[in-house]
């Protein structure tokens, strides 16, 4: 099953449309709900960084019986170091992502603690592609 | 701790989710960063926050939180109490700073996730 969710930079009103949509997917699913809960706060922090500093992106979650794959892939100002933004506490976040709750540099950090396996690459001044995967069993 | 003691004790309002009164909260977890609210593993905590807006309740929905307190007289807006329906939470008010409702939330026995 493939799922296909497009993100709009800086409309902090939808950010979470998709994740909310793929967790009730995966409850419907009957996947753990512990194994749910990490996959959406990965997810979550993935969608939530897009609005945060792209200009769009789109989600696609591919979904078999052993694992979800999902590619957060955005148009936007990429990632000059990417070892330095997986840093905990390292944030490039405007004011307006702080006062939602976010831009502490906690994102890359919570994705690598609840993915399965977390692949991010990145072209300066083009965008960024986060990929996570996570066992559903 | 009952969801109704946690009212009585702060004089808060519930704003959505009555039906849910009598469900037992065991531990508390204060924060106005939502990154940090993600990191807790902990089930049938209670949100003790003052950041009032949509990516408050969207947090709590991927963490599986199911009651917020909004302190500092925090109002949740109408889109808000809908995506909080839609995930059968509650959601109450109060007019003490955070400082003052976790003191007395503690004091009256609800625990720390750490």
């Amino acid at each position: 099953m493939e799922f296909k969710y497009d993100i709009e930079g800086g409309n902090f009103t939808k950010a979470g449309n998709a994740s909310s949509s793929i967790k009730k997917i995966l409850k419907q699913l009957s996947v753990e709900p512990k194994i749910v809960k990490r996959i959406v706060v990965a997810l979550y922090e993935a969608e939530v960084n897009v609005v945060a500093h792209a200009f769009n992106g789109v989600i696609i979650a591919t979904i078999d019986t052993q694992k979800i794959h999902i590619k957060i892939e955005d148009n936007g100002p990429g990632i000059p170091d990417i070892d330095l933004a997986m840093t905990a506490g390292y944030s490039t976040a405007s004011a307006a992502v702080r006062e939602m709750g976010f831009g502490a540099g906690m994102g890359l950090p919570n994705m690598k603690r609840n993915a399965d396996n977390l692949t991010v690459s990145s072209i300066v001044g083009k965008g960024t592609i986060v990929e996570l995967t996570t066992n559903l069993n | 701790m009952k969801i109704n003691e946690i009212t009585q004790l702060l004089n808060a309002k519930i704003i959505c989710g009555h039906e849910y009164i009598d469900h037992p909260i065991k531990h508390g977890f204060a924060s106005d960063l939502m990154s940090d609210v993600l990191t807790i593993d902990t089930d049938c905590i209670l949100l003790i926050t003052g950041l009032c807006n949509l990516q408050t309740i969207r947090t709590a929905e991927m963490a599986d939180i199911q009651c917020i307190l909004f302190v500092r007289d925090k109002k949740a807006s109408p889109e808000m109490i809908a995506i909080a329906e839609e995930n059968h939470m509650v959601l109450m008010e109060c007019s003490f700073s955070l400082f003052n409702a976790v003191g007395i939330l503690y004091q009256s026995g609800l625990k720390p996730v750490y």
